[in-house]
């Protein structure tokens, strides 16, 4: 048995290992995605707000980064050549990237500890810094779809799909607030919602009509049948999702705040679905149309020894995570220390 | 210049600025546990007030430490695409598990820590001190068992050039891991216990006579003195594992070029590499033998056996020195203050402005140390399997001198905040504190 499952090894964990390193970069863009999205719409906010702002997201932001941590160490140990390929071919945006991550780390911590004009640079840096990095991932997104190519086509749709991920941000942000506070802040944030969502949904359009039109492959993937036709669910069902975000948002906020969940929910649901339908586009490439997840595995062995330890700590840490956003739940009030 | 040395270049300032802050957090961790656990068992509020002061440091501390840990986990694929190739089936597992079983353990309980404390129960609370400190103490853990077996590589296979993991216990547990672990903890607690004590004795200079100052700057004196013993032990028993498998490394610490025994202990020289020999040596005769052979005849290595590959001369010996010669000093302020707080029950002003400027004292014995350890390992990066030049990538040298100039930029803004800062809440404090006095009995602390 357990010779069968080794002999088989090094088909099947590259793939358990694209699927772990899915679920790591969804969960992030869904975690981080929410409070990059808040620290982008505090351009737009005063004092008061910006505060009940950063205390929705106070005791998330860190674990929420975490997936990222955990989706780029398993993209560099278990697929080490692609990790290599892809960093190196966007070391800028990269860079980009991380500068804004750590701005906006740091700015959270020091806002808090100054006032005056210190404040107000902090805030600034920590909104800067919140636009960075959402930009720089929907650049490298669009570059690494076109298959890491480099010329001016390339990084016009890389701008575009900077834009469209910045915008996705700022709607589950939006959503996110409008769940995690009340009162006039949170009737603020269903309106910005309600204009994100547009953006966002132009977005999934844009990125839709490209990758088949740059890939014969991915579109064969697509429109062949019949998976044309197992496929379709994918896209209507997003379709319906957005209609009914937006129709709850045209009633939000509602008395005794019911319903208040549904935008956030219906933006987990819209994110999940486009992640899909890109990872299959790609599936089973790691660096689009040039290293599959076969040819850029480490080592079996070494893959299995840290699958053990992934099947073992995963849902200890899925379990500590419900665990902290039961400590937290309910409306964002002020973040205090004692 | 070319990638490689800006990729260096690159990559030490990284890991430089990232160590500064997990070297603060890990050991501080424990001090918040010892403040939370007095506080159950007493009852004084001193505790909780030193708790809630020291636990915004921790709070920004960590923030630091993430961000630029979150950098360095790119530049690994980035900089030194070859490492990954060639150790990669080693180096992956010890990093994943880092991840799993520290990362999001900390980045969980840390909220629950900072901002639980009127959410959970008192017993949760501490629990999730407990298991910050000791995720930190993890996260330590593993990487201290990936980097100590770069420098003394064991259990493992090469396969067509490709290193492949045969026993797993060896890879964790190498030769020189339990050396290198204990002293990077220790040195985390010298350096929490001098941040603490510092703080706390500029906080007394101020004329701030808050129970908790004193208690906090007692908390750091003892904790020092009690370390800074054991320190110099482990760094000894660690310079003598070192002899045993990087004796290049031992030669070039200890400025000695021609083997022999009766090597003399050199407390300054300045070491030449054309020539070959040292200038102005001041030494203590047969010291180094006595030290390292425990016998004053005792024959040492010299550079001239290893034919030029050997590590740079200079930038270790030196370095050696800056770290044992601010453990000495560590060591003379720390007893001086426990002998000072036995025999008046508080710090005179000299003793104070000591611990003043001593406050980031571990931040440069750290430094120093690493820099011995690592630049003593070239011209290797897996001593005797990898070659720091072999691994380098292929990332044009422009973006690394643009990457590398911005984070030096960012990161001497972020240090001079972060110093600033930690100052600015002992100020207000202080602030707080003779506005308390004034007022009558203590008001509750607001957080800031
Ligand atoms: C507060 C920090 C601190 C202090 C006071 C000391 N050290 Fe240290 N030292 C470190 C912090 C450190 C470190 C940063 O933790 C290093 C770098 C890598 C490592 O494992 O520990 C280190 C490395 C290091 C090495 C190199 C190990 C190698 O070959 O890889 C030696 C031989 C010593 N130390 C010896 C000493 C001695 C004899 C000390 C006596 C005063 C001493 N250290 C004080
Ligand atoms: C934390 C404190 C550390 C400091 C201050 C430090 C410092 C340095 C320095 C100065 C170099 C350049 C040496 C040279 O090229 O001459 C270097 C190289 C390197 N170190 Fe460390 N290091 C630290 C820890 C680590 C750890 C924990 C790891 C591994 C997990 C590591 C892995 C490397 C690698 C991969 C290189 C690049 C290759 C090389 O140039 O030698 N270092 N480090
Ligand atoms: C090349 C080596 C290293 C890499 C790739 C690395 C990576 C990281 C990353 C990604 C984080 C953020 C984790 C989070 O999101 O919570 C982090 C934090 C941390 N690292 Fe490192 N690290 C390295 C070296 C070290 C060293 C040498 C130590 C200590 C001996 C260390 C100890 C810690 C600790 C304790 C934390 C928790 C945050 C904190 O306390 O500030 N790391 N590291």
């Amino acid at each position: 048995m357990t010779d069968l499952i080794m002999a088989n090894a090094a088909h099947w964990l590259p793939i358990a290992f694209a699927a772990l390193m899915g679920i790591a970069i969804l969960a992030y863009v869904i975690l981080d995605g929410y409070d990059l999205g808040v620290g982008i719409l505090m351009a737009d906010a005063d004092d008061a707000e910006r505060d009940r702002m950063i205390a929705s997201i106070g005791p998330f932001w860190d674990a929420n980064e975490t997936w990222l941590v955990l989706a780029v160490g398993l993209l560099l140990v278990a697929f080490p050549l692609a990790h290599g390929m892809i960093l190196g071919a966007l070391y800028l945006p990269v860079l980009a990237l991380l500068l804004g991550l750590i701005m906006r780390g740091v700015s959270f911590e020091f806002r808090a500890k100054t006032d005056g004009l210190h404040r107000v640079w902090w805030n600034r840096a920590f909104v800067a810094g919140s636009l960075l990095a959402a930009l720089s991932q929907g650049y490298m997104l669009g570059v690494y779809i076109l298959g890491l190519q480099t010329g001016w086509a390339a990084m016009a749709f890389g701008l575009l799909t900077g834009v469209c991920l910045t915008a996705a941000y700022g709607f589950i942000g939006a959503a996110w607030l409008v769940l995690k506070t009340d009162g006039a802040l949170q009737a603020k944030a269903a309106a910005r919602c309600r204009s994100l969502l547009w953006l966002a949904a132009l977005g999934m359009v844009a990125i839709s009509v490209v990758t088949p039109l740059v890939s014969d492959r991915i579109a064969a993937k697509w429109f062949d049948l019949p998976q044309f036709f197992l496929l379709a669910p994918i896209p209507l069902v997003a379709v319906g999702l957005f209609v009914a975000v937006w129709l709850a948002l045209r009633h939000l906020p509602a008395a005794d705040d019911r319903w208040c969940w549904v935008p956030f929910a219906g933006a987990i649901g819209i994110f999940t679905l486009g992640f899909h339908g890109l990872a299959y586009s790609f599936y089973p490439f790691v660096v689009p149309e040039k290293l599959t997840v076969w040819d850029a595995a480490a080592a079996p062995e070494s893959l299995m020894v840290i699958f053990i330890g992934a099947c073992v700590v995963l849902p200890v840490i899925l379990g500590y995570t419900v665990f902290a956003y039961r400590v937290f739940r309910g409306k964002a009030g002020e973040l205090r220390y004692d | 210049m070319d990638a490689l040395i800006l990729a260096r270049l690159q990559f030490a300032a990284n890991i430089s600025f990232h160590i500064l802050f997990p070297t603060v957090t890990i050991a501080l961790g424990w001090v918040l546990l010892f403040f939370k656990l007095r506080f159950n068992a007493t009852g004084d509020q001193k505790w909780m007030d030193a708790y809630f002061q020291w636990v915004k440091v921790f709070a920004l501390t960590f923030a630091l430490g993430v961000v630029s840990g979150i950098t360095m986990s790119f530049q690994f694929g980035t900089n030194w695409p070859g490492f990954m190739k060639t150790v990669g089936n080693i180096a992956g597992p010890l990093l994943a598990y880092e991840v799993l079983t520290a990362f999001f353990m900390e980045a969980t309980f840390i909220a629950v820590m900072l901002f639980g404390f009127r959410r959970v129960p008192n017993w949760l609370h501490t629990t999730a001190t407990f298991l910050v400190a000791f995720g930190t103490t993890v996260s330590a853990f593993w990487i201290i068992a990936l980097n100590s077996w770069m420098h003394t590589p064991v259990g493992f296979e090469m396969r067509d050039g490709v290193a492949h993991a045969t026993d797993w216990l060896a890879i964790i547990f190498n030769p020189s891991m339990p050396y290198r672990l204990v002293h990077m903890l220790l040195a985390s607690g010298l350096t929490a216990a001098f941040l603490v004590a510092g703080v706390s004795a500029w906080r007394w200079l101020k004329g701030d006579r808050a129970p908790a100052v004193l208690a906090a700057l007692r908390t750091g004196v003892y904790a020092a003195a009690a370390l800074i013993p054991l320190q110099i032990l482990a760094g000894d028993m660690h310079g003598l594992n070192t002899l045993e498998h990087q004796p290049a490394k031992i030669a070039a610490m200890e400025g000695h070029w021609e083997t022999g025994g009766h090597v003399p202990l050199l407390l300054f020289a300045l070491p030449d590499e054309k020539a070959r020999t040292n200038h102005f040596e001041l030494g203590i005769p047969s010291g180094a033998s006595l030290i390292l052979r425990h016998d004053p005849a005792g024959v040492i290595q010299g550079l001239n056996d290893f034919d030029g590959k050997h590590p740079p001369v200079a930038p270790v010996f030196f370095s050696f020195r800056v770290m044992v010669g601010t453990g000495m000093a560590m060591l003379a302020v720390s007893w001086a203050g426990v002998w000072m707080l036995r025999r008046r029950g508080q710090p005179p002003i000299w003793l104070a402005r000591a611990l003043v400027g001593m406050s980031f004292s571990g931040w440069v014995a750290t430094l120093a140390g690493w820099y011995v350890t690592e630049i003593g390992r070239q011209p290797w990066l897996v001593t005797g399997v990898l070659r720091a030049a072999d691994a380098a990538g292929a990332v044009p040298a422009s973006s690394i001198g643009l990457s590398l100039a911005l984070y030096l930029a960012l990161y001497a803004g972020l240090l001079v905040a972060y110093i600033t800062v930690i100052f600015k809440l002992a100020g207000k404090a202080v602030k707080a504190g003779k506005q308390a006095a004034l007022n009558g009995p203590a008001l509750p602390q607001a957080a800031g």
